[in-house]
């Protein structure tokens, strides 16, 4: 079984901690990471708009070297955490979409919610995950990035209202709740 | 030469040397651009000689005042001022990305307002995405802040952005009333950048964060560039009492600075003069005669028809929205030369609305105006592979509340102080 692990900068050593705890001792584990092209090119391109200077060294290059050297070391303490032998991968684009890609030749992709992480629900997949799980083109690990929130926190369904109180009882002062 | 077709040729010049700035071919250096257009004017009888003369000689105090700037900025950042703010991030931080964001709204806004949105977008931006490397969380708030605080917080001080030094050279104001007007904008202008984007990346500070050791690492800033800033601000506040041109203060302090570093050795005098940017110097003043010429072939005129007049609060709105709107149709700087002269007329409190649109009307796009954005689309120099929808996004969402939030409260200074 071919195993793929996304993990992102905030939450990686709980998806770490789940697939070491989930997948079997057989499984070949490649650990990705993906760099957003997006947040690189707007940090760069910010002094384009700075029209008429030209400073060199462009200040692309020392972006990718920090964002790569900052990937290597994230993927090398995953592996460290995970206890076992993995491959690392380490992309850079649409964070999604290379996601998808990279899952292409696996057999289970783990991953972690990356929204509200309070409420069960819609929300608590961003629109990373939200678009990876809605396209994986195999098995999927969903795992939450703490403990996951109780049933509680579901609204109740439309049209279930609770009992409303008798009229006459709304004039009186409200009990504290216990 | 008729007022016509002197127009349109000025207006040509203008054209080419602003994508001769974007698109920087190698044929054609954005300052032989300017420097070269400028010279065609005068020889073809667009501009007189003496009138050429006298819009470089408004211009060259505050192009010097810039090259003393750019020197002053560098020169904090060979004394190590940016890597330690960096160091200083991550450890206030203390592993959590809303104070990281929190730290980081405060040291671009201040790096912003005294070192310039240059020094925040070349110098700080690297800094800011490294700690949130260093922290291991998403940098896209942090990095997407620097870029959006360069620009609002760029209203403060009349050093803050070049756009500020020329409208200040022209509004007459003092370097203390142009601050003590600006605080209240400014202030609006970075609570609401606060409000949004701190809602629009809730997701990615928010994300549970197993408990991790804290960066123990806590350096403390460099003491000789952050005294040098000091005294070089206390000099501006002292300047106009003291009767001494602003200019003169920063070139002091960029000498405190640099001299130093030039005898021990550490800085070559090749580098101090590349610091300067000699070519951007020559930009600025070629483009300054251009739009000269062109203002004064009907240009100015034109522009004095849409732009109201007088400091009423709705002429002030009006006067920021259209600034704001000609600073994302051909970049803030050209904006601001042919803004500025028009709105002057009316008092400084106009030109400082003409500024806030301006300076935060660039939030739109990361490349400072709709026009460069499409146009290095079209030239293929963006990489297809970045969607900056999330970028010009936020910007929908920030720069019209900034940009009425700054102006009514402009409009309340001004009544105030």
């Amino acid at each position: 079984m071919r195993a793929l692990v996304w993990i992102v900068e905030d939450t990686w050593e709980m998806t770490v901690d789940e697939a070491a705890a989930y997948l079997p001792a057989d499984a070949a584990v490649t650990l990705l990471h993906v760099a957003p092209a997006d947040v690189e090119h707007v940090a760069g391109a910010a002094g384009r708009g700075l029209l008429g200077r030209r400073r060199p060294p462009e200040p692309e290059r020392p972006l990718r070297a920090i964002s790569d050297a900052a990937a290597e070391a994230l993927l090398a303490d995953a592996r460290a955490r995970l206890g076992r032998e993995a491959e690392l991968r380490a992309r850079r684009g649409r964070v999604e979409r290379e996601v998808v890609a990279a899952a292409r030749d696996a057999d289970l992709l783990v991953l972690a919610r990356d929204g509200d992480h309070a409420r069960l629900g819609p929300r608590s997949l961003g629109p990373a995950a939200r678009f990876v799980v809605d396209h994986a083109p195999c098995r999927v690990l969903l795992v939450w990035p703490d403990a996951p929130p109780g049933l509680d926190t579901i609204p109740p369904p439309p049209g279930d209202h609770p009992p409303r109180p008798p009229r006459a009882d709304r004039t009186h002062p409200r009990r504290p709740r216990p | 030469m008729p007022d016509a077709p002197a127009l349109i040729l000025a207006l040509a010049c203008l054209g080419v040397a602003l994508a001769a700035a974007v698109a920087r071919p190698s044929w054609l250096p954005e300052p032989l651009a300017a420097a070269g257009g400028a010279a065609l004017l005068v020889a073809l009888g667009v501009e007189s000689a003496a009138d050429a003369g006298d819009a470089l000689a408004d211009l060259a105090p505050t192009v010097a005042f810039l090259a003393a700037l750019l020197v002053l900025a560098d020169g904090c950042r060979r004394a190590g001022l940016f890597e330690a703010i960096g160091a200083l991030l991550v450890g206030h931080a203390r592993q959590r990305p809303r104070r990281l964001l929190a730290f980081v709204f405060a040291v671009a806004a201040a790096v912003t307002a005294v070192l310039s949105l240059d020094a925040t977008v070349v110098l700080l931006t690297p800094i800011v995405f490294a700690s949130a490397a260093r922290m291991r969380t998403s940098p896209k708030p942090h990095v997407y802040a620097c870029s959006h605080l360069a620009n609002s917080a760029s209203l403060l001080l009349p050093v803050s952005n070049l756009t500020n030094l020329l409208a200040f050279h022209a509004s007459g104001l003092s370097f203390t009333r142009f601050a003590a007007l600006m605080v209240l904008p400014t202030a609006a202008a970075v609570a609401v950048e606060w409000l949004v984007l701190s809602r629009f990346f809730a997701g990615e500070l928010d994300r549970p964060r197993v408990a991790r050791p804290p960066d123990e690492e806590r350096r403390r800033l460099p003491r000789a560039p952050v005294a040098v800033l000091a005294v070089t601000l206390a000099g501006f506040g002292l300047s106009s009492p003291l009767g001494i041109a602003p200019v003169w203060v920063a070139a002091a302090g960029a000498a405190a600075l640099t001299l130093p570093a030039l005898v021990r050795g550490t800085a070559r005098p090749a580098a101090l003069v590349r610091a300067a940017e000699p070519g951007f110097l020559v930009f600025v003043l070629g483009l300054g005669v251009i739009v000269a010429a062109a203002s004064d072939r009907g240009l100015a005129s034109a522009v004095g028809a849409v732009v109201p007049a007088g400091d009423s609060l709705l002429a002030l709105l009006a006067i920021a929205f259209v600034a704001a709107a000609l600073a994302n149709l051909v970049n803030n700087l050209p904006a601001t030369l042919i803004l500025v002269p028009v709105v002057a007329a009316a008092g400084p409190v106009p030109v400082l609305a003409a500024l806030v649109g301006v300076n935060v009307g660039p939030n739109l796009t990361y490349v400072g105006s709709l026009a460069t954005l499409l146009w290095r689309r079209v030239l293929h120099h963006e990489d297809t592979e970045v969607d900056a929808g999330e970028f010009v996004r936020l910007g929908a969402l920030t720069v019209p509340a900034a940009l009425a939030a700054a102006t009514v409260l402009l409009w309340f200074a001004a009544r105030l102080v």
